[in-house]
C-alpha cells in the first residue's frame, strides 16, 4: 500500500463502495485495481465487512421486562399491551 | 429498518405535543425496540441500554414542544438516545481508550496493514454465533465518536443526512467517521477471520 493510487484509493473507499464518486474518479480506481491485488482485497474485504454487519442486525426487540419498566417508570402501564 | 422508519411519520404531531399519553405510549411502543438496540450497540450492557431507553423517552416527552419538525421524529429521538450514550460513556471511569488514542483514532485515516482475502469463507462460517460475537466485540473497540457514526448508518440504517442531524455534525464528517470506522472494523474482522482460515487450512491468498 505504498503508491500514490493506493492513497488515492484510500481516501475514497468509502464513497467509491458507497458508488458515491463522480464517474471519473471511479474509473481511476477500477483501472487502479486492475493491477493492484492488495487494493483488490482491501476493497473486497471492506464490501464483506460492511455487508456482514447489515445481514446480522438483530430485530429491534425491547425485552418484556425491560419493556414494562420502561411504560412503568413513563406512568404509562395502562397503554402496555394496547398497541402490540 | 426502513418500515419503522416509515411509520414514525404517522404519528400525529400535534396530539403528541398537546401530551396525548396514548399517541406518545404507541411512540414507545414502535420506538423502544430500536432505543433499546442502540444502547446495547452503545455500552454493551443490559442494564445501561435499560438506562438509556428510560432516559431517551422521559426526555423526549418533556422536550416534544421543543421539537421543531425540522428533522424527522425518528432522528430526533436517535439524536437524544445518541447523547445519553454518549454521555453515559463519558460518565465511565474505565473507557477502554485514553483520550489520546480516541483523537488518533478519529483524526487519522488507517493504513490497512492486513492484506488477507477472507471473503471465500463459507457463509456459515462467517456468520456463526461465535463470530457474531467478535463483530460486536469489534464494534466496542471504536473510539465512542466512531461506534456512534457507525451504529446509526450500518446498524440502524440511516441515511448521511439523517446522521449528520442525529449528531450534529456536517455530513463530510459523517462520512469521513464512516469510513474509519468501517476500516478499523475490516481490520479487526480480517485478523479474526484469517485466523479461521489458517483453521481450516485454506490458502491465504494475497499474503505477501
Ligand atoms: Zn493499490
Amino acid at each position: 500500500m505504498d503508491h500514490e493510487h493506493c492513497h488515492l484509493l484510500l481516501n475514497s473507499l468509502s464513497d467509491y463502495v458507497e458508488g458515491d464518486l463522480s464517474e471519473e474518479l471511479c474509473a481511476e480506481i477500477d483501472r487502479h485495481l486492475q493491477d493492484c491485488e492488495n487494493c483488490r482485497i482491501v476493497i473486497d474485504t471492506l464490501r464483506k465487512t460492511v455487508y456482514l454487519y447489515h445481514e446480522t442486525v438483530e430485530p429491534p426487540i425491547t425485552p418484556p421486562d425491560v419493556k414494562e419498566r420502561l411504560f412503568a417508570r413513563l406512568e404509562l402501564n395502562e397503554f402496555l399491551n394496547s398497541n402490540s | 429498518m426502513n418500515k419503522e422508519k416509515a411509520r414514525v411519520e404517522d404519528f400525529s404531531l400535534e396530539k403528541l405535543r398537546a401530551g396525548d399519553r396514548a399517541e406518545f405510549a404507541l411512540l414507545m411502543d414502535v420506538y423502544s425496540g430500536v432505543v433499546y438496540r442502540l444502547g446495547i450497540k452503545m455500552l454493551d450492557d443490559p442494564q445501561d441500554a435499560e438506562d438509556i431507553l428510560q432516559e431517551t423517552f422521559i426526555k423526549a416527552y418533556r422536550y416534544l414542544g421543543d421539537f421543531d419538525g425540522r428533522s424527522s421524529l425518528s432522528t430526533w429521538l436517535y439524536r437524544i438516545a445518541t447523547n445519553e450514550a454518549l454521555m453515559l460513556i463519558r460518565k465511565r471511569k474505565n473507557t477502554p481508550l485514553s483520550i489520546d488514542e480516541q483523537l488518533d483514532q478519529d483524526l487519522e485515516i488507517e493504513k490497512p496493514f492486513q492484506i488477507v482475502d477472507w471473503c471465500c469463507l463459507p457463509e456459515k462460517e462467517m456468520m456463526s454465533a461465535e463470530a457474531r460475537r467478535y463483530m460486536h466485540q469489534a464494534v466496542e473497540q471504536l473510539s465512542p465518536n466512531l461506534r456512534a457514526v457507525f451504529v446509526l448508518r450500518d446498524i440502524e440504517g440511516l441515511s448521511t443526512e439523517e446522521t449528520s442531524r442525529a449528531l450534529n455534525l456536517s455530513e463530510s464528517a459523517v462520512k469521513t467517521r464512516l469510513s474509519r470506522a468501517r476500516m478499523r472494523l475490516r481490520e479487526l474482522l480480517t485478523a479474526y477471520f484469517s485466523e479461521r482460515m489458517a483453521a481450516q487450512g485454506v490458502a491465504e491468498a494475497g499474503d505477501d
